[in-house]
């Protein structure tokens, strides 16, 4: 496996979908059935393509594998360079997988533009699996912008009535923290000699003022995605504000690229300020864990709720990854993809119920479980996720991370702990208030159970979340290696 | 057949059942519903008593099923540790279920969510089971998390009730301070020990002893003993994390005995006997244990005698004999506690199913106030109640009374810090549990007939216009009373038969470790003990005894002979009867400070943190700054040919000058 592999499954799984949504585009919103079918025609076939990466990855291998380079603005050394690590390689798979999701949730609901939503989701989808594969600084920055349009557009075409603010928001303040990122590519590219190779940028050796500059550059774009307090206010609007398929490619794989971005560039990059920075970040992801558990516990909005929870739970994704040990960052990757299921289940419920009575509010629901049975079975198993309940896919992160943290100093597994406790209470709270008790009002009396296609959605997502949560060894196991080279990196000083 | 299967084989019967009764309800109807589920939980009684007999062979296990993940050097495995502990918690576990689940067949009959019901309480035998049969941490706390997960679900069984689904939610909101406390627990076991395995653990405890916690500077193995006993706190219901459980009442009866008495709450302390090893290290941890109990023991007590309910008078009396259980722990004696919780899950369910069985009978009355003579109309229910009462106060050669007998002894030989308090505690709860019990005993069968006169509102008025209200009390059927002898059986008679072999024999083996020198009292308790039959002749003129008489005595005369003295006293001591009645305020602070408290935080920082400071300042601040900007330099663009020529000639002339300076000055 030492030899590069010559294989395009990379460039598959980023191209099919933005090409499959051309035709798409052709065919125009008219033709429902062809434009639907099309759709999740090419969001399988989009899956099924990565499969192959899961399956032909060599879990002892410490380079990158599937990679493909060849030069693509020779006159700046740019190259169009991918590869995948047991980092990167889940997220593929995970993001892929959600835009099958995706295009079901949209099926009936969209009304308006459909090919053009359709369209917009699937090229997202090819643009996330190119963030994560991108080995070149400047490709991932491509990628890592473009996927901004996407979805900058699906939350102010097709979003609720405050959706010019919250896309205008989410846009500027990704944008603005991304700029700098720039500023730290370029500035790399210099002093590297003249690469954009990010794998070279790894071994490059870098004094302590340019490591602190350049952790900060990158903070400030990787915080915004995250999103970290204090930098989460744009989140919980744009969830808001977006459609459920938004809301869910938005919490299920857009908050990774944050998170995935200190992995793949400031721990390896700049490790000795990454070290020396620990401090300020494990506080700023406890004050999330804490402050924002408290936030989500008074929500009177579904979505905010779910969109707070969910910026707790990146708390603790980057808790574990500033611990460098290997609980720590291999708790906080079972987190994320745990998240991805979690939090994209929890807005595919919240959507269920608002395509039926249009209101995200709280206090507008009230004994759900009495028209809706099979929807409240699924809800509380996602709910109970979402708190953490062992035998679901929430516990296994949290639990790593717990364990981490109270190995690297108690008193921060005491604070981690504590979400416990918040979770349940507002993840439980407000399924109590929502689909418990006597039917609240002739809204909540009217709602139809689940459908055959939102069966099938939610099914699929309750059995990922078992089966992650009961059997997550083959999980971990991808990611030993890469896991472990990164903190063997991060422990060598580069000063 | 394999050993190995047949340990699988245990939880997953009722596992099967459960996924089958609540996935297929529909299709397989109410029968095939309690078909299932009773053959899964009877097919895990059965494979427990050939386990049995194969531990008394001698042959234990330890080992893994699968691994669950593996991460930064520690496995994280699946697995069973069988040993007598375990398989005794198995066969109480699996036995108590069975009972259970007959007697809902009667109970439930007319409910409409019949085979979730069943479902429910086959998932939480098997969540028990992988409890009490792990061999590990992580599973351990997978069963405890998962019974708090099906206690949640059937608390809130009837989610149509708003008392039903607050006491759901706060039952698994404590639950979960107390897994607090035990996930840290664990993380420091994990972090010091580096393996989550019972016996490594245990093989390194003498290390553990003598670490201190780096951060805190705490006794490390005290630190781990009071982290995992909080948890235990949680599920136990320890003051102050009891209170979930009276409120978890709401639910159906069934469930109270098989959750709220015989089973989940036992998981505490089953997790502590378990973790003998580890609390034998530290004695403040202990000392901690045992304040706790009594406390829980005595003050918990208290709450049962202004009790109206039927069920609540029985909840209180499990909080209380928790306590003695806790408090067996305290003093080292585990295997004590642990002989305690068995006689207890026997007599305890015996006396639910008996209340739920008065429930029926009195057509869903529970105030005990509205019953009377009922030993007329439900002869059986009657007996079996009386039994379980009689265990329950320790009536000598009664199961109760080996147990709790044990237990003051142990405490009285004890010399830990605390001991002395947890002995008074003890004594004076004795003659509490007497009083309490039958008081609801004579008000429940003996006295005056009161149930005509149950006052009715308006909401079940309607459904009783067919004379359902005048009539009879009537005895339950074949399905109910079944369970009923079949638990008075083992109440009455299993206390006597194995107190020899569990408490003074070497039965439990090497699942209790005892520091015999530190802590010499079950070695004291061993050399006074001459057999059962001279412990209960004994016990006939000792201490604990006159003063249990005493309260029974004293319930009859004031609920049977002189009725108007409860009610004068009361008025006598009405504070007292007001901090009993609100419980010495437990519910309202934690209602006022913890749960206001928290809702109060969360807005503030939503609305002066989240609102405010980043998005009024921080966010939508910089936007205004950068209007204010463009605003400023708007102001150059006025469109004038003459100003811009003007400013570049300004320009230059500036340049020029910085150019000359800068090339005169080098």
């Amino acid at each position: 496996m030492n030899s590069p592999q010559t294989s395009q499954l990379l460039s598959l799984a980023i191209w099919l979908p933005i090409l499959g949504a051309l035709p798409l585009l052709l065919l125009g919103s008219q033709r429902r059935d062809a434009v639907r079918w099309l759709a999740l025609l090419v969001a399988v076939m989009g899956f099924l393509v990565t499969l192959p990466l899961f399956i032909g990855f060599d879990n002892r291998e410490v380079a990158m594998q599937f990679v493909e380079r060849s030069p693509w603005i020779s006159r700046f050394n740019i190259f169009y360079h991918l590869g995948v690590d047991g980092i990167s390689m889940p997220f593929i798979l995970l993001n892929s997988f959600i835009t099958v999701l995706v295009v079901l949730a949209g099926w009936d609901v969209i009304k308006e533009k459909q090919a053009q939503y359709m369209a917009a989701f699937l090229v997202m989808s090819g643009l996330m699996n190119g963030i994560f594969s991108a080995l070149d600084g400047v490709l991932f920055y491509v990628f890592f912008e473009a996927s901004l349009i996407p979805m900058y557009l699906i939350i102010g075409v097709w979003g609720g009535p405050n959706r010019v603010y919250a896309a205008i928001k989410f846009f500027l303040y990704t944008l603005l923290g991304s700029l700098l990122m720039l500023v730290a590519l370029i500035w790399l590219f210099l002093e590297s000699g003249g690469s954009f190779n990010i794998l070279d940028w790894h071994q490059l050796p870098l004094g302590m003022p340019a490591q602190g500059l350049i952790f900060i550059a990158f903070l400030l774009s990787f915080a915004v995605k995250v999103p970290m307090w204090p930098v989460h206010t744009w989140l919980p609007d744009a969830h808001v504000e977006a459609p459920t398929g938004g809301s869910v490619v938005l919490a299920a794989i857009a908050l990774k690229l944050g998170a995935y971005g200190f992995l793949r560039f400031s721990l390896p990059i700049v490790p000795d300020a990454s070290q020396a920075m620990a401090p300020f970040m494990i506080t700023l992801s406890l004050i999330a864990v804490i402050y924002i558990g408290f936030v989500a516990l008074v929500q009177s909005d579904m979505k905010k709720l779910v969109a707070y929870s969910s910026i707790s739970h990146m708390g603790f994704v980057t808790l574990g990854f500033f611990m460098f040990n290997t609980l720590g960052i291999e708790g906080a990757l079972m987190q994320m993809i745990s998240h991805g299921f979690v939090s994209g289940a929890m807005f595919l419920c919240i959507g269920v119920m608002y395509d039926r009575v249009h209101s995200r509010q709280i206090a507008d629901y009230g004994g759900v479980v009495n028209s809706m049975p099979k929807f409240a079975a699924f809800f509380l198993l996602f709910s109970m996720a979402n708190a953490g309940l062992p035998a679901t896919s929430g516990f296994v992160g949290e639990f790593m991370v717990v364990l981490g943290a109270v190995k690297f100093n108690f008193w921060i597994g005491f604070a981690a702990a504590t979400t416990l406790i918040m979770g349940a209470a507002y993840t439980l709270w407000m399924y109590k208030r929502v689909v418990f008790g006597e039917v609240s009002n002739h809204h909540v009396a009217e709602m139809q159970d689940i459908n055959g296609r939102e069966f099938l959605v939610l099914g699929i997502l309750a059995v990922a979340v078992l089966a992650m949560g009961l059997y997550p060894f083959p999980f971990t196991e991808v990611m030993h290696t890469s896991v472990e080279n990164l903190i063997n990196h991060i422990g060598q000083s580069k000063l | 057949m394999e050993m190995t299967s047949l340990y699988l084989l245990v939880p997953l019967a009722p596992l099967g059942g459960a996924i089958l009764a609540g996935l297929f309800g529909k299709a397989i109807g109410r029968t095939g519903a309690h078909t299932v589920t009773i053959l899964g939980v009877a097919v895990a009684f059965i494979a427990s008593l050939v386990i049995y007999f194969d531990v008394q062979a001698g042959h234990h296990y330890n080992g893994p099923v699968y691994t669950w993940l593996q991460s930064g050097g520690l496995k994280f495995e699946v697995g069973f540790l069988i040993d007598p502990l375990t398989v005794m918690m198995m066969l109480v576990v699996t036995f108590v279920s069975l009972m259970v689940h007959v007697f809902t067949i009667g109970y439930m009959a007319d409910d409409p969510g019949y085979q979730r019901f069943f479902s429910y309480i086959a998932l939480f035998t098997f969540s028990m089971l992988m409890l009490v049969m792990s061999n590990n941490f992580v599973q351990l706390f997978f069963g405890w998390e998962a019974v708090g997960l099906v206690s949640y679900l059937l608390i809130g069984f009837w989610y149509k009730r708003p008392t039903a689904i607050f006491a759901n939610l706060k039952a698994f909101l404590v639950n979960r301070v107390g897994d607090f406390g035990f996930l840290l627990g664990i993380g420091l076991i994990a972090a010091y020990a580096g393996t989550l395995d019972y016996h490594e653990v245990f093989a390194m405890r003498l290390d553990l002893a003598a670490t201190t916690e780096v951060a805190t500077g705490w006794s490390l193995i005290t630190a781990i003993c009071i982290c995992l006993f909080i948890g235990a706190m949680g599920k136990s219901a320890q003051v102050p994390l009891h209170v979930w459980l009276p409120d978890s009442m709401e639910g159906p009866t069934p469930i109270s005995a098989l959750i709220h008495a015989a089973t989940m709450v036992t998981a505490g302390i089953f997790m502590v006997t378990r973790m003998s090893p580890l609390f034998e290290l530290s004695d403040t941890a202990l000392s901690f244990v045992l304040v706790i109990g009594s406390v829980t023991a005595l003050f918990m007590g208290f709450l049962g005698i202004i009790q109206n309910d039927i069920k609540r008078v029985v909840a209180y009396s499990t909080l209380s004999q928790l306590g003695y259980m806790t408090v067996a722990l305290g003093v080292s004696a585990y295997s004590v506690a642990v002989f305690h919780l068995m006689t207890h899950a026997f007599f305890k369910a015996l006396l639910f199913l008996g209340a739920g069985s008065v429930i029926m009978g009195c057509h869903h009355n529970q105030d005990i106030r509205y019953m009377g003579g009922l030993r007329k109309y439900m002869p059986i229910t009657w007996i079996t109640s009386l039994l379980g009462s009689l265990a329950l106060i320790g009536f000598p050669f009664f199961s109760g009374f080996y147990s709790k007998d044990s237990i003051i002894e142990a405490v009285h030989a004890s010399h830990i810090p605390g001991a002395g308090f947890a002995y008074l505690a003890v004594i004076l709860g004795v003659f509490v549990t007497a009083f309490y019990s039958f008081r609801m005993y004579f008000l429940v069968f003996h006295g005056t007939e009161r149930f005509d006169q149950l006052p009715h509102d308006d909401h079940h008025a309607a459904h009783d216009d067919h004379g359902h209200h005048s009539a009879k009390p009537h005895e339950s059927p074949w399905v109910v009373t079944l369970p009923l002898v079949m638990l008075a059986i083992p109440s009455v008679l299993i206390g006597f038969f194995t107190i020899s072999p569990m408490l003074f024999g070497d039965w439990f083996g090497e699942s209790v470790v005892i520091d015999a020198i530190k802590h010499p009292g079950m070695e004291e308790l061993a050399h006074e003990f001459h057999g059962p039959v001279a412990m209960a002749l004994h016990g006939v003129m000792s201490l604990p005894f006159l003063l249990a008489m005493s309260g029974v005595a004293l319930s009859w005369f004031f609920y049977l002979k002189r009725p108007d003295i409860p009610e004068a006293i009361k008025q006598r001591f009405m504070p007292i009867y007001t901090l009993l009645e609100n419980k010495y305020y437990f519910d309202k602070f934690n209602d006022f400070f913890f749960a206001g408290g928290a809702r109060l935080i969360g807005g503030g920082l939503w609305k002066a943190g989240d609102q405010v400071v980043i998005d009024g300042v921080m966010v939508n601040g910089s936007a205004r700054v950068v209007g204010w900007i463009s605003g400023l330099v708007r102001l150059f663009q006025t469109g004038h040919i003459y100003q811009y020529a003007f400013s570049m000639i300004i320009g230059v002339f500036s340049l020029l000058m910085f150019a000359l300076f800068w090339t005169s000055g080098t």
